[in-house]
């Protein structure tokens, strides 16, 4: 591989943490209040988010990427590659955080909501002051965890035409006909970023059990 | 909403259907033959892994964790793409296969792995003191309640192998999205088709996560 085509190669990385990273963050957004909704005393409100974090869970990636993108953007307005991809990526993300923050808010011992109804604290701050927090901390290493997976997922962008990793490990193959060499190189390279991630997660899960948070 | 529609005639998704099933078919067919060959492979992968001996252990871990690290649209990619550079060219179908089998087998090894950590160190001392075989201990004492843990998650994954068989798309696999796909730049219907295209795995994954949940639940109380 020469060094022209492995810096071709490297331009993809941007776009892979842009996809990852963006994706993440409106996944973390918009994931709570699809988490309130889960979690919601009225009935129709969560059974109608169960409903949705199944039917998005069930659905590939790639055919969530190809309906914003090619359905949206031919029927309704244009779409670049990449909004489409940080849309429906992160859509998935939304969701899966989601269920990530429930399994947090299950970690947290009900006696802190009980304290918090003691202190004649309001609801929205018990939530904001007393809840949150913690399901924020309980959640770090599961959150990184989640990354490197959606990372992997975030991959399907290519498909759609976003010059990430995967596609420009497409695109150098198909010039020099080293496959072997060029998309070895570019699983190579996604293994090795989510090394630290992963090193991160179980820093940050070991520093947890200590303070027997949960 | 009517212009996703785009007008699309009940006679036309009746047109889509059969074309998307043969599809489907496919992704069926590679996700068993991905399962046959993958849950055999993980187990040798995890009696690997588990081995003592560091060169066993190490090259054992390095390839599962690779297997698991790089996405299954890049290792598709690198069956299929790469496998030509060493004078081996494999049709999409036989490179779908490998590789999906490659991926899953990595991820099936550790929740083997998982099932057999999670046997308690007596049963195997128990064996040792009824001088069974090391094949007789795995076949008749540590394997089937290995099993027992694993095979709720082992179902999960099956679930999301069949999820994953649409990342062959990118090889030209005449899978289901790539059906979805032609129909789609034909027609200009991309909406409707894919709707249905995603109808095809709910169809199939959501009666299958409840059924997940309900063993899950059911062998957590057991233990």
């Amino acid at each position: 591989m020469s060094w022209e085509n492995f810096l071709i190669l490297l331009s993809g990385l941007p776009y892979t943490i842009a996809v990852t990273f963006g994706a993440l963050i409106i996944g973390a957004i918009f994931g709570i209040p699809v988490m309130m909704l889960r979690i919601s005393n009225v009935w129709i409100l969560r059974t109608s988010m169960i409903v949705l974090i199944a039917l998005v869970r069930s659905v590939p990636p790639i055919v969530w990427v190809f309906l914003i993108f090619f359905a949206i953007g031919t029927a309704i307005f244009p779409i670049e590659p990449l909004p489409a991809a940080l849309i429906s990526i992160g859509a998935i993300a939304a969701v899966n955080m989601a269920e990530i923050y429930r399994g947090g808010l299950a970690a947290i011992h009900h006696g802190q909501a009980e304290a918090a109804v003691a202190l004649n604290l309001s609801k929205w701050h018990t939530f904001k002051d007393i809840i949150a927090p913690q399901v924020m901390r309980v959640s770090v290493p599961l959150v990184a965890t989640y990354a490197i997976g959606l990372m992997k997922d975030a991959a399907v962008a290519s498909t759609i035409g976003v010059p990430d990793l995967s596609y420009q490990g497409r695109y150098v193959t198909e010039m020099t006909y080293e496959g072997l060499t060029v998309m070895g190189f570019v699983g190579l390279l996604y293994v090795a970023i989510s090394l630290p991630v992963a090193w991160f997660s179980r820093v940050s899960y070991n520093r947890l059990k200590r303070k027997a948070a949960v | 909403m009517s212009a996703l529609w785009a007008d699309t005639t009940l006679a036309e998704l009746l047109e889509w259907l059969p074309l998307l099933w043969q599809g489907f078919l496919i992704n069926l067919q590679v996700t068993g033959i991905t399962i046959v060959l993958g849950l055999p492979l993980g187990f040798f992968l995890a009696l690997l892994v588990r081995s003592h001996n560091r060169w066993v252990h190490v090259p054992a871990i390095t390839f599962v964790e690779i297997g698991r690290g790089a996405p299954a649209l890049v290792l598709v990619q690198f069956i299929y793409f790469g496998l030509p550079q060493i004078d081996l060219t494999l049709e999409s179908f036989g490179a779908a296969v490998v590789a999906m089998t490659l991926s899953s087998a990595c991820y099936i090894s550790e929740i083997i792995r998982a099932g057999l950590d999670a046997v308690p160190k007596g049963q195997h001392e128990a064996s040792l003191a009824l001088n069974l075989s090391k094949s007789d201990e795995m076949r008749f004492v540590i394997l089937p309640q290995a099993m027992k843990v694993s095979s709720p998650s082992l179902l999960g994954f099956a679930i999301l192998i069949l999820q994953s068989t649409s990342l062959c798309f990118s090889i030209a696999l005449p899978e289901i999205v790539a059906q979805a796909y032609e129909i789609g730049s034909i027609s200009f219907r991309y909406f409707p088709v894919l709707v249905l295209t995603a109808g095809f795995f709910v169809v199939i994954c959501i009666p299958a996560s409840v059924a997940v949940g309900w063993l899950e639940k059911r062998n957590a109380s057991k233990i």
